[in-house]
């Protein structure tokens, strides 16, 4: 399954880069499953994914869950809690 | 235009102008009893820091649905007319308005109720960060418990 990756805010700049396309392999299938397997990927994804207290996703453009199921094309987004307003 | 209910959302880096979008809104619609509305404003001071300047950063597309998304919410709650939210991005200081929120109904109620709403879910859904210039440097605003439980006590309410 081949995704898009998106990051903002302190997480884009922890891990210098804003976007990536990511070929997952068999199992990845939810949001949790690849934030576990972008943290076992090595720096910097793993100490950014640690030390940040709260990390949120968005599957095309909608809030997401853990369990949030992942679809080949998807645009995949970490961040952290929002701050607008 | 009867029965035409208008949803404005725009993410934009220009200031705007509130007194000309309530005109507006305003403008020939005799349902309109009741406008409510709210202005966020950057402040020079946060967690006992002087703020000296901000930036917003968004995610585009995302920002302009989650906005979308919580204003449909609330036309499901409330019978409310017309709809305004404008967020700014960019660069910022002190004293600049950040975000509009404009809501019209028949009458008072729904009117700021919705408005709070609104403002509710925009500061725990939408995606925006803020990043502060301060005397120490520059920092991400960091997440308020406050604002999610502010956001929790609409799931309470009928």
């Amino acid at each position: 399954m081949n995704i898009r990756l998106l990051y903002f805010a302190a997480l884009r700049e922890r891990l210098g880069i804003a976007h990536e396309n990511c070929t997952l392999p068999d199992g990845v299938t939810t949001v949790g499953a690849l934030q576990d397997w972008l943290a076992v990927r090595g720096e910097p994804w793993s100490g950014a994914f640690a030390e940040m207290r709260r990390v949120r996703a968005a599957v095309d453009q909608s809030m997401a869950h853990a369990d949030t199921a992942l679809r080949d094309g998807a645009e995949v987004a970490f961040f952290p809690p929002v701050t607008g307003g | 235009m009867s029965g035409t209910r208008a949803s404005v959302v725009r993410v934009q880096q220009e200031p705007f102008d509130a007194g000309a979008e309530i005109e507006r809104l305003r403008a020939g619609n005799p349902r309109i009893g009741a406008i409510a509305s709210f202005i966020g404003v950057v402040r020079d001071l946060n967690e006992g820091d002087a703020v000296a300047a901000m930036t917003l950063e968004h995610y585009p597309g995302m920002t302009e649905k989650a906005l979308a998304d919580i204003v449909a919410q609330a036309r499901t709650r409330w019978d409310i007319d017309d709809t305004v939210v404008v967020h700014r991005v960019g660069a910022l200081r002190p004293t600049d308005a950040i975000v509009l929120v404009i809501v019209t109904s028949a009458h008072r109620g729904p009117a700021f109720a919705a408005c709070e709403f609104i403002m509710d879910y925009l500061k725990t859904e939408a995606p925006f960060w803020k990043k502060e210039a301060t005397g120490a440097g520059a920092r991400w605003v960091e997440a308020r418990d406050s604002d999610d439980t502010a956001r929790d006590r609409w799931a309470k309410r009928p």
